[in-house]
């Protein structure tokens, strides 16, 4: 059996490869230009923001416990979820708690991970995603691809195809009549809600604010005729003061749509003074957990330094021909391949082949607003799987490799006899176990071997 | 409460190393070439026009504005209305109430800023001085009264101001999308235009 990411790539529509081609291959360029036009000390901001990173993980008991004493300060309520289970139920006491059966959400990878929406809908409540992609996402039935373009795997015909049939007008591929058209429905869906639910970028332990980003203005518009604003946020989210904010939210826009700040960005420290006339009435916080706290225990935790901002899919080489689907999770790409295994937990070998799923080329390191070692937590992982004996499916036997390679004699003969290889046609199948899958996606280059080792020789004779 | 946080608690219990918080300079984090136009009203003019905003400077030009793009009317927030409101002329009408069951009658919203951020372009509204969130999203055209003395040189002096309002929100050029293809649409939920008026 291959590797499933490698069958899944194998299997992508041409159209779709191209799609996600383009739409990579854009955010890598426009990231590139406005990061390093806009600082010459990039990399000293990226690890700088690690650090901070680094520093709030390690010391996380003592943030979440002076972020959630601020936060109820501010008047906000606050609640914990171990679990997917337990964010949905908490979700749906609060919702129930205020009769509340009309629900808008502005974009959250959260509240992805639990998967909320359908939950919501089984216990009857209306729940409308307002973000452009994902309310296309959610018409279609379908899942997001990339954490900052949900659609980046659809073309402008699928999206008019699903607009006529969910009767929002007649077929029509324009950008800006499918943009006009998503405004107008979504319009009288915030006006007429109960309550609007979003995730959160970053929180500050100092000032119990949580600041959320949108492009569209989406969230704002959540939260302003709303009269519950439902947070789900990962424990990994918090900052410690109000000054490091500066920092992540210049890395965050620029590092995921080369803007220098995300359009819209909100500070909200609790619920609205009674004086305002919009706005929530109350504010709820759920901080998640969901297998944070057990990565934290890992030696991969630098994953938690995440941001959320999706450089690292955007720049790797094997995203650009999977897509995001192809890791089966929430979280695709470079990130996806560490995350969804760690989250995982105990059903880790059902991700475990994702972290294979790379070259180890070091590119999503190098894009990474906070200096994560992908590469080296991808080994880490492999090795986990190793030790924990879990099946490799794709992989080659290792072990007749291990013994030529500790033996110079039958290394020598293989690399004189492996010239037989370029004498047999691609057709005829070697009997080597696994070798036939492998080959269903490479193609062996010319047999060149004992070049390297008769250089070797001459150069040391040349040199002594 | 408890679960969660012990779970944090016992994940960390085991770590001898702790990363320190390392020390930076506010200076790092400022993006020098944004702020190489001059005075603050010029950097600020100049930012915000790169993200597709409009900057005017007399109540005049915005009126020119509405006129031509048939934006005839709107809400106006009370504390503007005399200052700008009813010197708009050329048969724009205002209403200094929201009326939520009309929202979308709206075609203009003028609201007052409670600054801006020169390094970004930024528009920051508070609670406490644009109290109609919708009255500066619903309507097509956003026109935000900016004084020219509340500007921030950078966001790290911004963040510094942010006081004690329960919102502040940071507005940086109109609603846009690229969901589609990545081709940029503006006015997807909020504005289409966003504008500064300098005063």
């Amino acid at each position: 059996m291959p590797q499933p990411i490698d069958t899944f790539a194998a299997n992508l529509p041409a159209g779709t490869r191209a799609t996600v081609l383009d739409g990579a291959e854009a955010g890598f360029d426009m990231r590139k230009s406005r990061l390093h036009g806009d600082y010459d000390n990039v990399d000293r901001l990226r690890k700088l923001a690690g650090d901070i990173k680094q520093h709030t993980l390690d010391h996380l008991d003592e943030y979440l416990e002076k972020a959630v004493g601020r936060m109820e300060q501010n008047g906000t309520q606050i609640h914990f979820a171990t679990d997917s289970d337990d964010a949905r139920k908490a979700v749906m006491g609060i919702l129930r708690k205020a009769n509340a059966t009309r629900v808008v959400k502005s974009k959250s990878m959260a509240t992805e991970e639990v998967h909320l929406n359908a939950y919501l809908e089984e216990n009857g409540v209306a729940c409308v995603e307002t973000d452009l992609g994902e309310f296309i996402v959610q018409l279609d039935k379908d899942t997001p691809s990339h954490i900052i373009k949900p659609i980046m795997h659809k073309n402008r015909r699928q999206i008019a195809e699903t607009f006529e049939k969910h009767g929002l007008g007649d077929y029509n591929t324009d950008p800006q009549t499918i943009t006009r058209r998503a405004r107008a429905h979504l319009r009288s869906r915030y006006m007429e809600c109960d309550a609007g639910i979003t995730g959160a970028n970053f929180v500050s332990a100092e000032s119990g604010r949580i600041v959320i980003v949108t492009n569209e203005g989406n969230a704002r518009f959540c939260l302003a005729p709303a009269k519950i604003h439902i947070a789900l946020v990962g424990i990994e989210k918090i900052v410690p003061s109000d000054r490091d904010l500066g920092l992540f939210l210049n890395l965050l826009g620029r590092s995921a749509t080369g803007q220098q700040l995300t359009i819209y960005t909100e500070f909200i420290s609790g619920p609205r003074r009674d004086s305002q006339p919009h706005g929530p009435e109350e504010m709820h916080v759920i901080f998640l957990d969901n297998g944070r706290s057990r990565t934290l225990a890992t030696d991969c935790r630098e994953i938690l330094r995440c941001i959320r901002c999706g450089a690292c899919q955007n720049v790797c080489p094997v995203y650009r021909q999977a897509s995001g689907h192809a890791y089966r999770h929430v979280y695709g790409g470079p990130v996806g391949a560490v995350l969804s295994p760690l989250l995982a937990g105990e059903k880790f070998a059902d991700y475990a082949d994702l972290p294979k799923a790379s070259s180890l080329c070091g590119a999503c390191n190098e894009v990474c607003p906070v200096d994560i070692p992908i590469p080296d937590l991808l080994l880490k992982l492999r090795n986990k799987a190793h030790r924990e004996n879990v099946p490799s499916p794709g992989a080659l036997p290792m072990q007749p490799f291990a013994k030529m390679a500790t033996h110079p004699s039958l290394w020598r003969l293989a690399m004189r006899g492996g010239a037989v290889a370029n004498l047999i046609p691609d057709s005829v199948k070697l009997p080597v176990p696994g070798l036939g899958t492998w080959l269903q996606q490479r193609t062996l280059p010319e047999w060149r071997g004992g070049k390297f080792r008769n250089w070797m020789k001459h150069r040391n004779g040349k040199n002594s | 409460m408890s679960t969660v946080l012990d779970n944090v608690r016992s994940a960390l219990a085991a770590r001898k190393e702790k990363a320190p918080y390392p020390a930076w300079e506010d200076a790092e984090v400022v993006s020098t070439p944004k702020l190489a136009q001059g005075s603050l009203v010029d950097c600020f003019s100049a930012n915000m026009k790169a993200v597709s905003g409009l900057v005017m400077h007399s109540v005049a030009e915005v009126e020119q504005f509405l006129a031509q793009g048939h934006h005839l009317h709107g809400y106006c927030a009370p504390e503007l209305a005399e200052v700008i409101g009813t010197k708009l002329g050329a048969g724009i009408t205002f209403s200094t109430d929201f009326d939520e069951a009309c929202y979308d009658d709206y075609t203009f919203g003028i609201t007052r800023a409670t600054a801006a951020i020169a390094e970004s372009g930024t528009i920051v509204l508070n609670d406490r001085d644009t109290s109609c969130r919708l009255g500066a999203l619903t309507p097509w055209v956003h026109i935000a009264v900016v004084e020219a003395a509340t500007i921030h040189r950078t966001l790290g002096a911004a963040i510094a101001a942010l006081g004690d309002d329960p919102n502040t929100i940071w507005v940086t050029g109109p609603s846009k999308t690229a969901d589609v293809e990545g081709i940029l649409i503006q006015g997807v939920h909020g504005p289409g235009i966003q504008i500064a008026l300098i005063v």
